[in-house]
């Protein structure tokens, strides 16, 4: 059974997409998504038996592979710059070691 | 020197092969063109050094005698979702604040290899989520146009490639990238009187363009003119090792298409595009009119069908987000961008993405994490991969009767930024109605001034769609409703002359 639209699921999205939702936007978000997947139901008039999910439109190409050397390099630096936080060529993140 | 603004870009180029003006200064009219019109706030970030340098380099090629570009020495706007070596890049997000990519996208290379010259990041919805340019961490953009019966409405010029379409529109670039999900490119271009082409998914590379639906994303171009498209397009496409999904296919000189002969060429009208309610009736009598005119230059006009156009949508909007929860999924606050402390490592995360993402972006994160949920992946996400295999298979069908299709680009014209139909998400996504088909099934389709509302003014765009890499046939056939259509193909200039 899909979990029902409420409080709860949308405290679950909360965490799973890791956005906190203020107590009193619950409510709001729990009718906004009632009212998608109410408008998306329509879907089921669709008759989609033996139809193959479709990922992508250019699924008639094969993947290419590329050859397996390296192509570039040694861009540390230039990597780390835009991190928030950085020491000695690693990027911080706060202890998740207790 | 200001009326080079004026310009097309194939006019320039000949200007600039004639050796009339050079790109220096062709450059530094842009640039005091976007010094007075900030008021339209269509760039993010103005770089008039680097801007100039490039232009000058470009002059020395030319006086040298040295290889030239296809747009050699011609300014251009870079929509804020290319990553740019060394140029701040946030796709107008303010998770993405102070971030300076260390690499280019290959379609921003691709232009500067052909020697044009970047003039500033462009004005976007925030990661290309909207269909008004109202979702940017830097604010609306304003279109240049007015609507003749309420002259100081402030009109959004479409999404999400608004600051580009205003900007080319307004004679700020000579053309400029955009980037088309569901329409970014189309919309815009329809509400701001110019043309936009969303070439063939897997057409343009996707390396550097900062990812949104990557099942749906694609580069294209934003011009005034139908001939600068295709130099553009011209410009920026082809294969590209670093990304997956393009198509390692020639790329033609597309201004050989620019014929302007459509005799025999068979034009598809679909009916469903023809709803008795949500079509502006002047759009539906520029796309009447239009038909008309085309039929006496010698093209024969079919009514076809394409019965699962209203489950577009839905699939679109299950699909796209979806894909958006998967793809911005990296944005933590560890490698780039902004962080907000917390006590925990998970809490930093939670704090970062709350305080960084704003209320659209959140919303289409929350939707898309909710239909990939147990219990909800097979009835909505399966079932859209599903239904979009249908979508494909009709244009297919219809593709054995025309060879193109001919169809509104948006339902109505542009609208003021607090018109209350702004202030609802549902009713947004319904401007991308005649968009989204093509976009799920990876077509080619460009939107064409092709007349002015009666009631406004204010210009409409329509769409002619192709079949995969058929940009040859539906710029020919763009070329010629420019042609009959009218309308100008000069700016708008905002600042004054």
């Amino acid at each position: 059974m899909p979990m029902p639209i409420d409080k709860d699921m949308v405290k679950r999205l909360g965490i799973l997409s890791r956005l906190s939702i203020p107590e009193e936007n619950t409510e709001e978000m729990v009718t906004e998504i009632k009212k998608i997947i109410s408008w998306v139901d329509q879907l089921k008039d669709v008759n989609t038996d033996d139809v193959l999910p479709m990922n992508s439109v250019v699924e008639d190409m094969d993947l290419p592979e590329r050859k397996d050397e390296i192509t570039d390099g040694d861009i540390r630096d230039a990597v780390i710059k835009n991190a928030p936080d950085q020491m000695d060529g690693y990027f911080l993140v706060p202890k998740v070691v207790e | 020197m200001t009326d080079l603004v004026e310009l097309t870009m194939a006019e320039a180029l000949e200007g600039l092969a004639k050796k009339e003006f050079t790109s220096v200064e062709l450059t530094q009219a842009h640039l005091d063109e976007m010094a007075k019109a900030r008021d339209l706030n269509a760039y993010v970030i103005e770089t008039p050094e680097l801007a100039l340098e490039r232009a000058k380099r470009s002059d020395n090629r030319r006086s040298k005698g040295e290889k030239l570009g296809l747009m050699e020495g011609i300014p251009v706007g870079m929509k804020d979702l290319y990553c740019t070596k060394g140029v701040r890049t946030t796709a107008c997000s303010h998770i993405l604040d102070g971030f300076v990519p260390p690499y280019e996208s290959t379609v921003s290379l691709n232009l500067e290899n052909q020697g044009s010259v970047m003039l500033g990041k462009t004005n976007m919805d925030e990661f290309a989520m909207g269909t008004a340019n109202l979702t940017s961490y830097y604010g609306a953009v304003r279109n240049p146009y007015k609507d003749k019966t309420n002259p100081n409405k402030f009109l959004i010029p479409g999404g999400s490639s608004g600051g580009s379409a205003a900007a080319v529109a307004a004679g700020l670039c000579m053309c400029a990238t955009g980037s088309d999900t569901g329409g970014s490119i189309r919309t815009p271009a329809s509400f701001c009187g110019i043309v936009g082409m969303k070439p063939t998914y897997g057409r343009c590379s996707r390396y550097g363009m900062i990812a949104f639906a990557s099942s749906l994303d694609q580069a294209g171009t934003m011009t005034r003119t139908v001939r600068d498209t295709a130099i553009m397009l011209e410009s920026m496409a082809g294969y590209d090792p670093k990304d997956s999904t393009v198509v390692n296919r020639p790329v033609p000189c597309y201004q050989k298409a620019l014929t302007g002969d459509i005799k025999g060429l068979k034009i598809g009208i679909p009916r469903e595009y023809n709803p008795d309610k949500g079509l502006n009736s002047d759009v539906r009598h520029v796309w009447e009119q239009t038909a008309e005119k085309l039929r006496q230059a010698g093209a024969e006009i079919v009514d076809i069908n394409l019965p699962s156009t209203q489950y577009a949508l839905p699939t679109y909007y299950l699909i796209a987000p979806a894909e958006a929860s998967s793809n911005l999924a990296r944005y933590d606050g560890v490698k780039y961008g902004l962080r907000v402390d917390g006590k925990s490592l998970d809490e930093m995360y939670t704090n970062t993405r709350t305080a960084g993402f704003g209320k659209e972006v959140k919303r289409r994160i929350m939707i898309g994490t909710c239909v990939l949920l147990e219990g909800y992946y097979e009835t909505c996400y399966l079932k859209a991969q599903k239904v979009r295999r249908l979508l494909c298979k009709e244009f297919d069908d219809a593709y054995k009767k025309v060879d193109v299709i001919l169809a509104p680009a948006a339902p109505e014209t542009a609208f003021g930024k607090d018109d209350d139909s702004t202030k609802d998400p549902l009713k947004m996504q319904l401007y991308d109605v005649f968009t989204v088909p093509s976009s799920l099934a990876g077509l080619p389709a460009i939107s064409v001034p092709a007349g002015y509302s009666e009631t406004t003014g204010l210009p409409i765009g329509l769409q002619v769609i192709g079949n995969k890499f058929c940009e040859e046939t539906i710029l020919r056939v763009a070329g010629v409703i420019e042609s009959v259509s009218g309308m100008s193909i000069r700016p708008l200039r905002v600042g004054g002359k």
